[in-house]
């Protein structure tokens, strides 16, 4: 009779070995090779890495194998992975100026130093299916060719060396710094954040946040909502040197060559009454090849910077608590998805409420009909 | 069962622990006030009690006893993946009965049972901010009860009062601890707001998703907010429970048919089989005994 909540245990276990065949699928079809992932599901791998906040291509890859595809669970996965892993310290900050460039594009020169390098992109692509790919069709081989390029200045740089451009810290040139006279760089993985948040806590936010939904603020920003006309100054992928100065050596050794997208947008400012006119940044930064999440990040970045610049904050991109608070969303599928764990017992307390609150409303109607009926008697 | 190996004992590294003790240490010394704290992914859900179970992991010994409730009921799905959490974890001892328990992790509810100075209650919470469906930025809020400015939420009850006739809060019903701080018990229903008051046990509450711990230490005075001609009062039931015939307890309306057919049971268990072990029968089963 009393069933409905008993045999919880049971009921879990057998739900998860469900999971798990479901996972697996047709056993007539081959396994997916975590390795296949990682190299024909690059890009979401990527994501994963990104919004996970963890440069671990195999992992990642795992991590899709194991959430059947949802990249919401698998960034979740790493991120529960990520938060055992032991501190060992921070990296230098890594030098994008320095990155061997695979991609490399600036909407606001038609050439500069380094050229205009498309690179792997689905831009210009007609989006028609290629019906070869049923087929499991090779494409064709490329040759390799010789690399001409050296290092690929920033193009924001250019802009800067003029004056009209703002420095890349922000127009005020404050940093925290700490007893060291270390610039002292936030984090949010070992401290809560904290409202009003200074830019790096805002920017390490943005990058663990999801791409969806800053790729919707972003957006917002460009249909009037905060509107701050953007130009894509410079977008690029490719490989940076990551180095750590482990203690007891006290010297920098390199650790690892990751893949990085990077993006500066250029914003009109028309200054303040401090400041005179000038351009201003927004700015991306993801792993991986995550050029859509990397020009969204810098469209809200800018759009955040409204009360430093003095600017109204009128729309949502320029809110940070609003922006920051909803922007991670293995935050926001937790609280959105545990609507589905038993609330009875908030239930049962409304239910009384309303019926008490009904039957009280009835009650009052009957008391004024005996009333009417009365005064009509009379 | 198996403990799970490569962990430390009850999951989270001895760092992070010692982070939260001092929130919780920081929390118990101002009783209501919410301490931000650094909370990590856990490898649950953020909303299915991140935040208690990082304060359970914090505060558990080896040798304590620990029991899971949500709803008041230790076998609903999501008690049960909690208790076997620390079973891996911790190898620690569980419970489903509540004297036995030296930590009582819940989630919307209350123990009936009395409780103990050598017990803690560890409560999950969604959103922790009592104030956060009147004023939705943290900021403002914060500067609220720095200011103890709570206007807002005895004008919210006051409408309640003259739209409805009634305060139309009924879980996660706000209270004012020692005088001072506004605090949000959690979704427990409202029936269950006078347990805090003064108990003898302490009270914990961990908000993993929005990284905020706070605590009721025992004997603290806990006032359910309220009007002087608009007393508070809990929920009452006309009906006793069907299993074990308690009419002091918090009822769950269990539906039985598609015809309207309905009963209620006491929502937490552990209290119902101790009533029934006892001899007590309600309604239901004194007609099945009958038959």
């Amino acid at each position: 009779m009393y069933v409905p909540v008993k045999g919880g245990e049971r009921a879990i276990e057998n739900a998860h070995k469900l999971l798990a065949e479901e996972r697996r699928g047709n056993r007539d079809t081959p396994d997916l090779d975590v390795a296949q992932i990682d190299e024909q599901l690059a890009l979401a791998v990527d994501r994963v890495m990104t919004e996970g906040s963890l440069y671990d291509r195999e992992l990642a890859a795992l991590a899709i194998k194991q959430a059947r595809g949802d990249l919401i669970e698998a960034a979740f996965l790493l991120r529960a992975f990520r938060t055992t892993l032991a501190r060992f310290g921070y990296s230098i900050p890594i030098d994008t100026g320095q990155m061997v460039v695979r991609r490399r594009i600036s909407a606001t020169y038609k050439d500069l130093p380094g050229g205009q390098v498309l690179g792997p992109t689905f831009d210009y692509t007609h989006r028609l299916i290629d019906f070869s790919l049923l087929e499991g069709a090779d494409p064709e081989n490329l040759e390799e060719g010789e690399s001409d390029m050296g290092v690929t200045p920033h193009v924001l740089n250019i802009l800067d060396r003029e004056g009209l451009m703002e420095p890349a810290n922000g127009s005020s040139g404050a940093q925290e710094r700490g007893e060291d006279g270390e610039v002292h760089v936030g984090d949010l993985t070992r401290e809560p954040l904290e409202f009003p948040a200074d830019r790096d806590i805002r920017l390490q936010r943005l990058a663990r946040g999801d791409e969806g939904f800053l790729l919707a603020l972003g957006y917002s920003t460009q249909r009037g909502y905060g509107r701050n006309h953007p130009f894509a100054g410079e977008l690029r992928l490719g490989e940076v040197r990551v180095g750590f100065v482990p203690e007891e050596l006290g010297f920098e050794i390199e650790i690892a060559e990751i893949t990085v997208t990077e993006c500066e947008m250029v914003n009109q400012f028309k200054g303040s009454k401090n400041v005179s006119p000038q351009f201003t940044r927004g700015y991306g930064l993801t792993f991986g090849h995550c050029e859509r999440k990397a020009m969204s990040m810098a469209l809200v970045d800018r759009a955040l910077r409204a009360k430093e610049l003095d600017e109204e904050v009128e729309a949502p991109g320029q809110d940070e608590e609003f922006v920051l608070a909803h922007a991670d969303n293995v935050e926001a599928t937790g609280f959105v998805e545990h609507l589905k764990l038993p609330h009875y017992v908030d239930f049962q307390s409304e239910l009384e409420l309303v019926r008490r609150m009904r039957a009280e409303i009835e009650a009052a109607k009957v008391r004024n009909g005996d009333a009417e009926q009365i005064e009509a008697a009379e | 069962m198996a403990e799970t190996s490569g962990y430390n004992f009850a999951y989270l590294d001895e760092q992070t622990k010692r982070m939260i003790r001092r929130a919780l240490l920081k929390a118990i010394a101002v009783p209501g006030y919410q301490v931000p704290f650094a909370s990590r992914e856990m490898p649950m859900p953020y909303g299915w009690g991140t935040g208690g179970i990082q304060v359970t992991a914090s505060i558990v010994g080896r040798d304590d006893v620990l029991k899971v409730i949500d709803q008041g009921a230790d076998d609903t799905t999501n008690a049960v993946s909690i208790r076997k959490f620390f079973k891996r974890t911790a190898g620690i001892e569980t419970t489903t009965q509540t004297h036995e328990a030296n930590i009582i992790q819940t989630r919307h509810r209350i123990p009936e049972e009395d409780l103990r100075a050598d017990q803690i209650m560890v409560f999950q919470v969604p959103i922790p901010e009592p104030l956060r469906f009147l004023e939705p930025r943290e900021t403002e809020t914060r500067k609220m009860h720095a200011l103890e400015e709570y206007g807002l939420m005895h004008v919210k009850l006051y409408e309640d009062i003259s739209q409805h006739g009634h305060i139309a809060t009924t879980y996660a019903y706000p209270v004012a601890v020692k005088q001072r701080y506004v605090m949000d018990p959690s979704p427990i229903p409202k029936f269950d707001n006078p347990k805090i008051n003064r108990s003898p046990a302490l009270m914990l509450f961990g908000a993993g998703r929005e990284k905020r711990i706070y605590a009721v230490p025992p004997f603290t005075d806990v006032h359910s907010l309220d009007f002087e001609d608009f007393p508070f009062e809990i929920q009452t039931w006309r009906e006793a429970c069907a299993l074990c015939g308690a009419t002091g307890s918090f009822l769950d309306e269990i539906v039985t048919d598609d015809a309207g057919g309905r009963m209620f049971v006491c929502s937490d268990t552990d209290f119902c089989e101790k009533r029934r072990e006892a001899g007590h029968a309600g309604p239901a089963l004194a007609a099945e005994g009958a038959v």
